[in-house]
């Protein structure tokens, strides 16, 4: 398939059109509003439903309900939006509904600046709504990986009937990049997901107790409460094979920058550079965020490492919690972060990696 | 000798209600189950429950449902319908839900048109939580959290859903009915079958608001509470038929 030029928000939304997404519901904000304005003209043409919601809470409430009821589904906001859909999505991990969320993470707290930010990192990985439910969060690097991971979080969405959030950030949103999309499922194939999953879909069946659809979000028994807790953390436990991560040149580093998302880009550039300068760095950048890639950290060779560099664009530094798990004090840990909307640098990156190699 | 009337199939038989004695969500249940039943689209029924007592009966009902997050219901049905347009999707929610903190997702899908219908249970408190002060608690009326009453000067006025919604353009049934007596039951059950039919037509957005009491937060007998319908809420809640574009020109 022939590569085209895309801003990352439209290949994210065309990436989900051709994994077989029928039906999205969003509410504008910035920076965004190109995955719902896209949407609005887009899934009418392959015969899927889009709905401006009166809210964010309408929004990924309409979700749940077209996902209950069999169709591939999706919303997207970004992080005062992602907050108010935390409802909707502890209820759709409550009802084992599959469903994908894509979150373009701007700067916080409150409303706090339209520009990228990845302060929403302990929401997205930790609790993205009430009730310590955990999902697949997945953070692309380039607009190809956000295409590629949007036809993963479909698959994964499916396959587990769990929510899954793209965990993005204004930059992968708003920059313009050479991808190649997926081949578009046919008809046939999505109308064969649907179809897949009618045994339990909300959409009416024939009158028998034993196979009625009940979607349900909690239960009145707390034994079946507590039982249903429990498959679903064996399930979370079971995700931990699947973490996925970038390692790159960190067999002999002797710094080791850590970062996801847009930042792990600018970091892998840094490394180059500083490789260049002959200061030995590599990079480990998760790709998922959870489950967390923590063998990754116990493939690095502390004999050589004087540090790990947390690179992140968020004050306080949150991922650092994640990597403070995972390098289990085998080696300092020290930050280079911004925030507010402005974007890290790759001469601050540099800078702050020499300033752990040379002292 | 004939049988003119047995047991709605839509309700699971072995089964108990865990209703309050002298509570109309179990009347209301059996109709919408006969209702459904009389239609002949029960295995079509995709009903999205509200939080509260509405989602007691999530137990008993033998045909399709999910819970929608309080207040949210007809944003998840919109979602049902939308994408399964066969499907006949009510929502099933109280005054708490559908008219406080679900008033933007009931307002909009109405103001949609959304070809969906809305059962909506007015009694005037919140049930489950134990007796709050509900947007259509009455004048006067004692609340755990309006412990002197509703004073319109601190709490507002009661609100009129029904009209309420009359003045957007798109909705397309809307009916006040009650349960306090055989004749308004009968009413009920008409209105309910017809909000359903609307659906099936796809004429759109269809509601009915059933006023009924709850004896237990208003500290009444069942017998007391109908007589409260009667006299208190009825004159606030004027029954009849509110919209029915069928009707008109």
């Amino acid at each position: 398939m022939a590569r085209v030029f895309m801003k990352g928000t439209e290949a994210i939304a065309e990436a989900a059109v051709r994994a077989g997404c029928r039906f999205f519901a969003g509410y504008p904000i910035t920076p965004q509003n190109e995955v719902p304005e896209y949407m609005s003209r887009r899934l009418p043409e392959v015969g899927g439903v889009f709905v401006q919601g009166e809210s964010e809470v309408a929004s990924v409430n309409m979700v749940y309900g077209a996902a209950s009821a069999g169709t591939r589904a999706m919303t997207s906001s970004s992080s005062p939006g992602i907050s108010l859909k935390s409802e909707g999505i502890s209820y759709c991990a409550a009802a084992r509904i599959p469903m994908v969320y894509a979150n373009f993470a701007r700067g916080g707290p409150g409303v706090g600046s339209i520009q990228p930010a990845q302060m929403d990192y302990l929401q997205a990985t930790k609790a993205s709504g009430n009730g310590g439910f955990r999902m697949p969060v997945l953070a692309p690097a380039t607009v190809q990986e956000a295409v590629d991971l949007t036809v993963l979080a479909f698959d994964w969405a499916d396959r587990d009937r769990t929510p899954v959030l793209l965990l993005a950030d204004g930059v992968i949103g708003t920059m313009m990049e050479p991808v190649q999309l997926p081949e578009a499922k046919t008809d046939e194939e999505v109308a064969a997901i649907k179809e897949s999953k009618k045994s339990w879909a909300c959409i009416g069946h024939p009158l028998d107790y034993a196979h009625r659809a009940w979607i349900q979000p909690g239960n009145w028994s707390t034994l079946v409460m507590q039982q249903v807790n429990e498959e679903a953390a064996a399930m979370y436990k079971s995700w931990q094979k699947e973490a996925k991560v970038e390692e790159y040149k960190t067999e002999d580093a002797e710094i080791i920058l850590t970062a996801y998302g847009i930042c792990g880009r600018i970091a892998k550039s840094a490394v180059n550079l500083l490789r260049a300068e002959g200061i030995k760095a590599g990079l480990v950048r998760p790709i998922t965020v959870f489950p967390f890639p923590y063998a990754a950290y116990d493939r690095i060779d502390y004999s050589k490492v004087k540090a790990i560099l947390d690179v992140e664009m968020s004050i306080p530094a949150l991922f650092v919690e994640d990597v403070d798990a995972a390098v289990k004090g085998r080696a300092p840990i020290e930050t280079c972060l911004c925030s507010g909307g402005n974007i890290m640098s790759r001469e601050a990156v540099i800078k702050a990696a020499k300033k752990v190699v040379e002292g | 000798m004939n049988k003119i009337y047995t047991r709605t199939k839509t309700i699971q038989e072995d089964k108990v209600s865990g209703f309050c004695p002298g509570c109309m969500h179990s009347t209301v249940m059996k109709l919408i189950g006969e209702a459904l039943e009389e239609l002949n689209v029960v295995d079509k029924a995709s009903c999205v429950l509200g939080i509260g007592c509405c989602g007691l009966q999530m137990d008993y009902m033998a045909y399709d449902n999910t819970t929608a997050p309080h207040g949210r219901a007809c944003a998840v049905a919109t979602g049902i319908k939308r994408t399964n347009p066969d499907s006949l999707v009510f929502t099933y929610q109280g005054d708490g839900d559908f008219a406080s903190i679900g008033l933007a997702e009931s307002m909009s899908a109405a103001n949609r048109g959304e070809n969906i219908t809305v059962i909506f249970i007015n009694n005037g408190i919140y049930g489950m939580t134990g007796g709050q002060l509900a947007p259509t608690t009455l004048i006067g009326m004692k609340a755990s959290t309006a412990p002197k009453g509703r004073i319109a000067e601190e709490h507002g006025y009661p609100m009129h859903m029904c009209e309420i919604l009359n003045q957007l353009t798109a909705p397309y049934y809307l009916e006040r009915t009650s349960c306090n007596n055989p004749a308004n039951v009968a009413k009920t059950k008409n209105a309910i079958k017809k909000a359903f039919q609307n659906q099936l037509d796809g004429k759109g957005f269809s509601m009915v608001e059933i006023v009924t009491g709850c004896p237990t937060n208003w500290g009444m007998d069942p017998l007391k509470s109908l007589e409260f319908i009667e006299e208190k809420m009825l004159p606030e809640f004027p029954l009849g038929v509110i919209r029915d574009r069928s009707k008109e020109a």
